[in-house]
């Protein structure tokens, strides 16, 4: 579903060039786990950026579902984001003065589903993910732990084929990792495609399928 | 994303951040506030104007003597003064069908005295017409006695203020007092009406017109007031004054006639021109509290980089990104007018308590052209920071700096 064919990816520093990635070809199957580690600045953050269409590569093509997305406009790429692609963060970047049900909803509104349906999928994702009673309470209000669900109920409440986490337990203790990382992974044993960054081994090698980057390449793909 | 839904979204940004909200609706009102105030002072002073020239009488035609020329006469290079207005000349006039009736006038100034004070007066000359020509109303009494004009009789009417000054609160009418040197009988007194137009009617003795040519010893009028019949007369009135003046002085057009709508008409037009100028200053308070809304939105651009990264990554097109924006610039300044409009009715009618003569009452147009300012600046300069926030790199505005 995802295809990337010598994507070249170069950033301008002053006047230095930097490579973040070089001649990546990659292929990501329908519902795989996949999991994307490396040291830092390896690319691996480039990479699932520019899987997430928040990023353009210098060069080399990328089929998402078959359809060239790379020549896409601003607008179109968005729409692709909306419907196909949910992120989870390191930093949650929820919105400090919105409630965690409003948090949700945003992707919802941004789409311009009605009020009413918007209500009945937020309120399910809020009982699913085990955020009963938190509705209302606004981010500064939660824990850690409640802040990603809210962060991964958002990534999910449009039902996107693709969840992109960035470090998505970088920022949690190791009980609520697990936590999180049983969240994600019930996703992707219900077949949406789970591509995740991190540098946590113990965490990376639960995926099915581990890529490591090294310097802007891929130096190993490794499946179980 | 539907309108509704954009609004709820804005209102809650701006209630995320209260004091920079208030202090821009705050900029935003005081600015409405001016454009509000200031027009209905000017539009107050017009109305207050037009009010005293239409208290000067109705439907007005007023003939003075003399012509004020710019080309060459040669009457002036050959010493000749114009011709007098008299008396009968005034009286002719009222064989015109457009004209209803007329009140001539002769001004001067005499010594008036009764057996205890004396007072140096304005005297002024008229006939029975006067009182509805000119809308005064009495006091006490009765005003000059109708019939001939040419009739010098020995009564006289006391404006409000003389009355007093020389009578206190005694009973006037049927007195004797004696203006100059000759003696008359009081006949009446004026209702006080105050000042109009510089004529203060409260300080006025009026006496027959024959009677006040014979005191001033001339036989010449200050003015005729002509009074025309309805209001499509004027310009016939002061037509036929023209012709028949003329006639009477041999051909001749040495008289100047004015009507009072061509005099109403040039106030009202300076007095426009200057509500619409100080209209003009308050705006420029409009443009900077736009431009102050410029700045704060900038600033909220920069501060909620991360949010607009976030919406961007969770699928907000930039066109999204600009209406999130506009619609926040545009409840503020909507706001700002709606606060500024309360402000500005407020002081109109503080200022009214305070100066009672002025009509004060924002004109409609004025209202309605801050309002629409507020909106359309405060738009506009959003313009700028709604198009910086939708072109932020949503990887970058992402990242913990």
């Amino acid at each position: 579903m995802i295809r990337l064919e010598g994507i070249q990816r170069v950033f301008q520093v002053g006047d230095q060039e930097v490579r973040a990635l070089r001649d990546i070809n990659l292929s990501i199957g329908a519902g795989e786990y996949l999991s994307l580690m490396g040291p830092s600045g390896s690319g691996k953050s480039t990479l699932l950026n520019l899987i997430g269409l928040l990023d353009r590569p210098s060069a080399g093509l990328y089929r998402l579902d078959e359809r060239d997305v790379t020549g896409l406009s601003d607008e179109e790429q968005a729409q692709v984001r909306r419907e196909k692609i949910g992120f989870v963060f390191q930093f949650f970047h929820l919105i400090p003065r919105l409630s965690a049900a409003a948090n949700i909803e945003l992707p919802l509104l941004l789409a311009g589903v009605p009020a009413d349906q918007r209500k009945s999928r937020v309120s399910r994702l809020i009982e699913g993910f085990g955020l009963t009673g938190r509705d209302t309470h606004r981010p500064d209000q939660l824990s850690g732990g409640q802040r990603q669900r809210v962060a991964i109920a958002r990534a999910t409440v449009m039902n996107p084929a693709v969840i992109l986490a960035d470090e998505p337990t970088g920022n949690l203790d190791r009980a609520t990792g697990q936590e999180v990382m049983n969240i994600l992974e019930g996703l992707a044993a219900r077949g949406v495609t789970l591509i995740l960054v991190t540098h946590d081994p113990e965490i990376g090698n639960r995926a099915t399928r581990k890529l490591r980057m090294v310097d802007g390449k891929i130096v190993a793909d490794q499946r179980t | 994303m539907n309108l509704a839904d954009v609004l709820r979204f804005s209102f809650a940004s701006l209630a995320g951040a209260r004091t920079r909200t208030l202090l821009m609706v705050l900029a935003m009102s005081i600015g409405v506030a001016a454009v509000v105030v200031l027009t209905s002072l000017g539009e107050g002073a017009r109305g207050y104007v037009v009010g005293q020239f239409s208290s000067l009488g109705t439907n007005l035609v007023i003939v003075f003597p003399g012509r004020s020329e710019t080309t060459g006469n040669p009457g002036m290079l050959l010493g000749e003064t114009p011709r007098d207005l008299t008396l009968d000349d005034a009286l002719t006039l009222t064989r015109s069908r457009a004209i209803r009736r007329i009140a001539p006038l002769t001004v001067g100034s005499a010594l008036v005295t009764t057996h205890r004070r004396n007072r140096e007066t304005p005297v002024l000359g008229s006939t029975a017409e006067m009182l509805e020509i000119r809308h005064m109303s009495m006091g006490q009494g009765r005003f000059l006695p109708g019939g001939d004009p040419r009739q010098a009789t020995p009564v006289c009417v006391l404006g409000a203020k003389v009355k007093a000054e020389l009578f206190g609160t005694r009973q006037a009418v049927g007195e004797w007092l004696r203006i100059g040197d000759r003696r008359f009988r009081v006949i009446g007194v004026l209702a006080s009406q105050g000042q109009s137009m510089g004529f203060d009617t409260d300080e006025l003795v009026i006496i027959p017109v024959a009677s006040a040519q014979i005191l001033f010893n001339t036989s010449s009028l200050f003015r005729i007031l002509v009074e025309a019949r309805s209001r499509e007369d004027i310009a016939r009135a002061r037509s036929d004054t023209e012709e028949i003046l003329a006639k009477r002085h041999d051909g001749e057009r040495d008289v100047t006639v004015i009507t009072q709508d061509a005099v109403l008409a040039t106030f009202d037009r300076i007095l426009r021109a200057l509500t619409l100028a100080v209209a003009g200053i308050a705006a420029i308070s409009l443009a900077v509290a736009g431009i102050l809304i410029m700045n704060v939105m900038l600033i909220a651009v920069s501060q909620r980089r991360q949010e607009i990264g976030l919406l961007k990554a969770i699928g907000a097109a930039p066109a999204q990104i600009r209406a999130l924006f506009f619609a926040e610039a545009a409840v503020l300044s909507s706001a700002g007018a709606m606060a500024g409009l309360v402000l500005g009715m407020a002081g109109s009618y503080i200022v009214g308590r305070i100066y009672p003569v002025l009509p004060l009452m924002p004109p409609w147009w004025a209202v309605v052209a801050a309002f629409g300012t507020a909106l359309v600046t405060g738009i506009l300069f959003s313009v700028a920071p709604a198009r910086r926030a939708s072109r932020l790199d949503p990887v970058e505005s992402l990242a913990r700096h």
